[in-house]
């Protein structure tokens, strides 16, 4: 077999190790569970490295095997700490709804510009800090839904939950993420005055 | 009738699949009288795009910056990766 050029474990850490990093912290919220599974990563790119064909770039085929590596680790998250019956039941204190199901103080309005919100470097590390008060099953689905894109069949069998369940933790999980950012980003923003 | 409380539970299911026509026709209908539950919807929406911006940034970026590898990791990746 023809080695491709670029492969040089040698130069792995280097080059991608900042990046598999980075890719890991987004979806682990954990810097030493995120460094762990760069260096598997890298370690079963080493054992295995038949299986670079060399019709991808060198970084997708190491993003590949660590995809792989935080599934799993999802896995057993969702096997060491099962969901139970509590948290499906009941949304977050203070309950947004009164017990007619109205809103006791419904969402702000909020200002500045939204729609550029993603190129605020500071933004990003407030939707981390608010991802990371949920309960890890809840912000493992929230992740894979909408950082994966996963569809929900995918996530049911990764966290062992059936679709309905699911659904009230997405929900959940939206609900309490959205209630956080009005808190520390939006209303602090509206405060700054910009 | 559907309250608040049970329409911001279906706006996130219709975030996760289609809904069966009544209970799509039973939220669009709140969603005209309901300020508070339109917000919201809109809110869910920008949220989802947001965050799959700052996923496309943050994977995208190949370049040093931001968050790395702690000198520590650095080293012990290394050291592992040399002993195979």
């Amino acid at each position: 077999m023809e080695i491709p050029a670029s492969y040089d474990p040698s130069e792995w850490v280097d080059r991608y190790g900042g990046y598999l990093f980075r890719y890991a912290m987004l979806r682990l919220r954990d810097r030493s569970a995120s460094e762990d599974l760069v260096q598997e990563t890298f370690l079963a790119a080493l054992k295995d490295r038949g299986s670079f064909s060399g019709g991808s770039s060198e970084a997708t085929w190491l993003v590949g095997i660590l995809k792989h590596k935080i599934a799993d680790y999802y896995r057993h998250q969702a096997r060491e700490a099962p969901l139970e019956d509590g948290d499906l039941r009941e949304l977050s204190n203070p309950l947004p709804f009164d017990r007619s199901g109205h809103w006791v103080s419904g969402p702000a309005e909020w200002g500045g510009n939204p729609a550029d919100l993603y190129r605020e470097k500071k933004f990003l590390d407030q939707f981390m800090q608010c991802l990371s008060e949920l309960s890890p099953n809840h912000a493992n689905a929230f992740t894979l839904r909408e950082i994966e894109g996963e569809d929900t069949k995918t996530i049911c069998k990764v966290l062992n939950v059936s679709e309905t369940n699911l659904w009230v933790i997405l929900h959940r999980a939206r609900m309490q993420l959205r209630q956080c950012l009005e808190t520390h980003w939006f209303n602090r923003s509206m405060e700054r005055g910009s | 009738m559907l309250s608040c409380k049970d329409v911001t539970r279906l706006i996130s299911e219709s975030m996760d699949r289609s809904l069966p026509l009544r209970k799509r026709i039973g939220v669009q209908v709140h969603l005209l009288i309901c300020k508070f539950c339109s917000r919201y919807e809109r809110q869910l929406i920008l949220i989802r795009e947001t965050v799959r911006r700052l996923a496309g940034t943050v994977d995208a970026s190949r370049e040093p910056s931001g968050e790395t590898l702690s000198e520590d990791a650095r080293e012990r990746i290394e050291k592992s990766l040399q002993q195979r």
